[in-house]
């Protein structure tokens, strides 16, 4: 048999040992959560061309009518639904008015009422459900309750009573569209809160002495961040929608604060005259936003789920 | 020729940008009749060979290379259809979880009739009579009406008879068994184990045991492979095995066996680094980089496999051990003192934790005004103390009562009567402001580290936490004091940026840890803190825990159903039964000279890291199946499954009374006691 020859390995139990020595790749010490969602969103292509679908419609809508002046205010009779051509790319309406411009102010109202509405809604029904699921018992079961009687009224006649009973500005619209479409959230909210709040780590802040608010705002809602997140921008998307379905039948902002579904109403009737210029460009951005704003939500699902980040 | 003949089988399993080398390389046959045990750490491809012969591999795996011969036939060139008929007619296998492993919308009978149906071509009736016969064939009693009942009307011992039965409807020459008592009980595990024995026996079948339990495989296997990362390092007879280990990763699991260190009061050896990553294996030793005998052609070349004289395989160049025992002995000399080094014992100090008569019962409520109709008697009455600078052990059979009584001491829960005293302060007295201050002295440390720390914080948020909350220090301090814990618990301080599935489970219950250590409690109550882990992983957090221990004078309530692992860290050990304490005295009293017959049987149950004691106990240890705590028997509670039970067991109730004068207590009518 050989001599052996026994040598310090130096890994006693007291001595710190080194990152590489506990498999723990040195590279990654420094990516913070955000940026390895970050890849995993930027792994998802339809995403990330849907990422850029709605950054243009943005930088189009609020920051085009600095760069493009068209004719957005004033009737002109001589210019009336004129086809697309070099003066006005996308033709113009039958009062003469700019197609182009009109789309770019009219983006910036569906959008603004859209996200404004849509994240509005996610604040409410993030903390209504997170609440509902921690209290539990028979406050959750009213709060539950109210939100099932509340789903029975039909959604387009709340939309329209209240939007003709509280008058027709952005805020109303804002609010109204956030009253009626917070409900989806709060149940997949108060779901989570209800599988996360019997977790060990719950446990483990309540048994150091940690009050109700604080597990609810640095554990709870931290953790069903994922399913709210995606829940917004869906949330936008409807609000886009619902705002275009108030302006396609006579419900919406007055003229000219036409939203995109306003041109689109407008231009339907038009529809035998064969102007499609009118249509199609507010159809299509509504669908565009529409699309993106679900594919983005489809690629954040995967970009929170913390197992998917690694590997 | 032998049943069956793995040679040179690889498989390979691809993540989405890596592959990992699972199984690399390994040889070894099963002989008609006789129990192969694979043994092996999380991770070092145990189960992974065992899925690679039923060739039933997860996603990304691909088909297994090198060959496997069955009765002569290689399964490796079989198509899908014909290994489908060899899946569960020739080779059957057990998993180790029975609820999720059985379909929950079929009745047992079904599903052992299924099996059957399918390879034999039998009728409905024909089925279900084999289903039946084979039920009884596992010990299952009524198996009539067992063969009705549906998974979840089972309890867990009785799942995996089912799940026996139907591995074993069309007599498999060959039966796998994948840690087939992991997720049981220690008595259940031992009546599984006996009816696996018993049963290979009767039918003349193979046996594959894999587990990563060095004690059940002592007393079941013939033969042992030893696996580690990928690779099988050494194969041998049981008894050579534990007689005289020759590679040095199986001596270093040996040396880590909490049991080893209890006997000898030395510290547990504990193997330091990681398992290699698989993705990228090392083109030398692969356990080189944890080895104690180290050299540089370890580093440099694969050492190939070896036979010494009397016919013991390994593959190491520097082995440890001698061919024979009573040869001349090779003189090593280990640099690494840590296993001989005496444990500090602790200086006991006054009582520090007093609890009188602890009782929790859980309310059963039904329909919508949630109306009382029963309770759940989880603690009944529960006496102890625990003074500073201690350790005392909780042990017993899961739903005996000791995680309650765990969560009732920190506040997890309230307690139904009884008193709990922190220090002369009556706990359950206290205003909630009050006990959220002193939740400080008593701190908690989860079994799951991974489910105890918030996925979406840091460590460093994770472990400050308590800090936090309990508004200790400012800012400043808060941050030197986790840098302080981190460096205490043998982590580097760069970890601390790092989230908690980044670590492995071992260093996950250091982070567990630093965060328990961190308000600087008096008590630390560890609720089964080492049983997801290793052994080797598990010796190196309870030498910790030891060493913090002497070195801050904590008191520690430790509970865990290994009673060994209790054996090694406790001073006093209290062992509960369906929500009784029902025996408590000097670790060393409980374990050598029980007292109550349920401690007997425990000791008796638990399987042992030593073949020739394994294979002495005659006893058959505790029968039958924890009886439920909704109705818990009358009197003795342990009576139903008592050997020396007697009629005045069921009437009155055994006080806990001491014996002798050191402090060893048991309730019992007719105790163990010369």
């Amino acid at each position: 048999m050989d001599e052996i020859v026994v040598e310090s390995p130096g890994q006693g139990d007291n001595i710190p040992p080194t990152e590489q020595m506990l498999g723990l790749e040195p590279t990654e010490s420094a990516r913070s959560m955000f940026r390895r969602g970050l890849e995993v969103f930027l792994e998802n292509r339809l995403a990330v061309v849907a990422f850029g679908v709605l950054v243009f419609y943005v930088l189009m809508c609020f920051f085009g009518p600095l760069l493009y002046h068209g004719n957005t205010s004033h009737v002109q009779m001589d210019e009336i639904t004129l086809p697309p051509g070099p003066s006005h790319p996308l033709g113009t309406d039958q009062n003469g008015v700019d197609e182009l411009g009109k789309l770019m102010k009219a983006g910036q109202i569906s959008l603004e009422i859209g996200i404004a509405s849509g994240v509005l809604a996610s604040v409410i029904g993030m903390l209504y459900g997170a609440i509902a699921g921690y209290v539990g018992g028979w406050v959750d079961s009213i709060m539950m309750r109210t939100i099932d009687a509340l789903l029975s009224i039909p959604l387009i006649f709340a939309l329209i009573y209240l939007a003709s009973t509280l008058g027709r500005t952005k805020t109303v619209f804002i609010m109204v569209i956030a009253l009626t479409s917070w409900f989806s959230l709060t149940r997949l909210t108060r779901g989570d809160t209800l599988t996360i709040k019997v977790r060990d780590y719950v446990a483990a802040c309540r048994m150091m002495g940690g009050r109700s608010p604080r597990i609810i705002f640095r554990h709870i809602l931290p953790n069903t961040i994922g399913t709210t997140i995606v829940n917004t921008s869906l949330s936008i998307a409807n609000s886009v929608f619902a705002l275009s379905v108030l302006s396609y039948i006579g419900l919406g902002l007055q003229a000219p604060n036409d939203d995109w579904g306003g041109m689109f109403a407008n231009g339907s009737s038009y529809l035998d005259q064969n102007y499609w210029w009118m249509i199609y460009p507010p159809g299509v951005s509504i669908v565009l936003i529409i699309i993106s704003c679900n594919f983005i939500g489809d690629a954040l699902r995967d970009a929170f789920e913390t197992r998917l980040q690694k590997r | 020729m032998a049943l069956l003949e793995v040679e040179n089988l690889h498989t390979q399993i691809k993540l989405k940008k890596s592959t990992v080398q699972a199984v690399d390389g390994i040889s070894f046959t099963v002989e008609a009749g006789e129990t192969i045990g694979i043994v092996g750490e999380s991770g070092s491809g145990k189960t992974m060979t065992a899925m690679s012969i039923m060739r039933l591999l997860p996603n990304g795996g691909s088909s297994p290379e090198g060959s496997i011969f069955l009765d002569g036939r290689d399964l490796l060139q079989l198509d899908d259809e014909q290994m489908a008929k060899v899946r569960g007619n020739d080779v059957g296998m057990i998993f180790q979880d029975p609820m999720t492993s059985l379909n929950p919308t079929m009745t047992i009978g079904k599903q052992i009739a299924e099996s059957v149906r399918i390879h034999r071509g039998a009728g409905k009736q024909e089925g279900l009579d084999r289903a039946v016969e084979v039920l009884s064939l596992v010990g299952m009693p009524s198996p009539q009406q067992r063969a009705r009942d549906y998974p979840h009307q089972l309890s867990g011992g009785m799942r995996q008879r089912a799940m026996i039965a139907m591995a074993l409807a069309n007599e498999p020459k060959l039966l796998i068994a994948d840690e087939p008592t992991t997720a049981l009980d220690v008595t259940v595990q031992k009546q599984i184990l006996e009816l696996i024995d018993g049963l290979r026996e009767r039918l003349g079948m193979a046996v594959i045991l894999v587990t990563h339990d060095l004690g059940v495989i002592a007393g079941r296997a013939d033969r042992v492979n030893v696996m580690y990362a990928g690779r099988i390092v050494e194969n041998t007879t049981t008894e050579m095995l534990y007689a005289n280990p020759r590679h040095p990763y199986t001596e270093a699991l040996f040396d880590s066996l909490p049991e080893r260190g209890a006997d000898s009061g030395t510290r547990l050896y504990s193997i330091p680094g990681m398992p290699p990553d698989l993705t990228k294996p090392p083109a030398a030793c692969r356990f080189a980089a944890r080895c104690r005998y180290a050299q540089d052609d370890c580093r440099a070349q694969d050492p190939p496999y070896r036979v010494d004289e009397v016919g013991h395989e390994f593959a190491c160049f520097h082995p440890v051990g001698a061919a024979l025992r009573s040869g001349e002995e090779v003189e090593v000399t280990l640099s690494e003192v840590t296993s001989t080094e005496e444990l500090p014992t602790p200086e006991l100090g006054e009582v520090l934790l007093e609890v009188t008569d602890l009782v929790k019962d859980y309310p059963i409520t039904k329909g919508f005004l949630r109306r009382q109709i029963g309770s759940v008697s989880a603690v009944a009455g529960v006496s102890f103390s625990i003074r500073k600078g201690e350790t005392v052990g909780l042990v017993g059979e899961s739903g005996c009562g000791k995680t309650t009584v765990a969560k009732l001491i920190v506040g997890l829960e309230d307690t139904t009567a009884g008193a709990m005293s922190l220090e002369g302060a009556d706990l359950a007295a206290l205003k909630s402001g009050e006990r959220r201050k002193k939740s400080r002295d008593v701190q908690l440390m989860f079994q799951d580290s991974y489910a105890a720390m918030d996925p979406r914080m840091r460590v460093r948020t994770v472990v400050r936490e308590p800090l936090d909350i309990q508004k200790v220090g400012d800012k400043e301090s808060r941050e030197a004091r986790i840098k302080e814990l981190f460096e205490q618990v043998g982590l580097p301080a760069s970890a601390l940026e790092r989230y908690p599935h980044e670590f492995s489970g071992g260093q996950r219950q250091r982070v567990g840890f630093a965060r328990a250590l961190a308000p600087a409690p008096k008590l630390i109550v560890a609720d089964e803190p080492v049983s997801a882990l290793d052994v080797s992983i598990q010796s190196q957090v309870l030498n910790l825990m030891k060493d913090l221990q002497a070195e801050h004078g904590l008191s520690y309530l430790f509970i865990s159903h290994d009673l060994s692992v209790v054996r090694y860290v406790s001073d006093r050990i209290g062992v509960m039964y369906l929500g009784k304490l029902v025996e408590i005295g000097p670790a060393e009293a409980v374990y050598s000279k029980p007292i109550h017959h349920y401690t007997r049987g425990l000791l008796d149950t638990i399987p042992v890291a030593d073949p020739e004691v394994e294979k002495a106990k005659a006893s058959s240890g505790i029968v039958g199946e924890l009886p439920s705590a909704i109705n818990p028997p009358s009197g003795c509670r342990f009576r139903t499954r008592c050997p020396a039970a007697q009629d005045i067991c069921a009437q009155t109730e055994p006080p806990l009374v001491p014996y002798g004068t050191d402090g060893h207590l048991a309730a019992c009518h007719f105790p163990i006691w010369e």
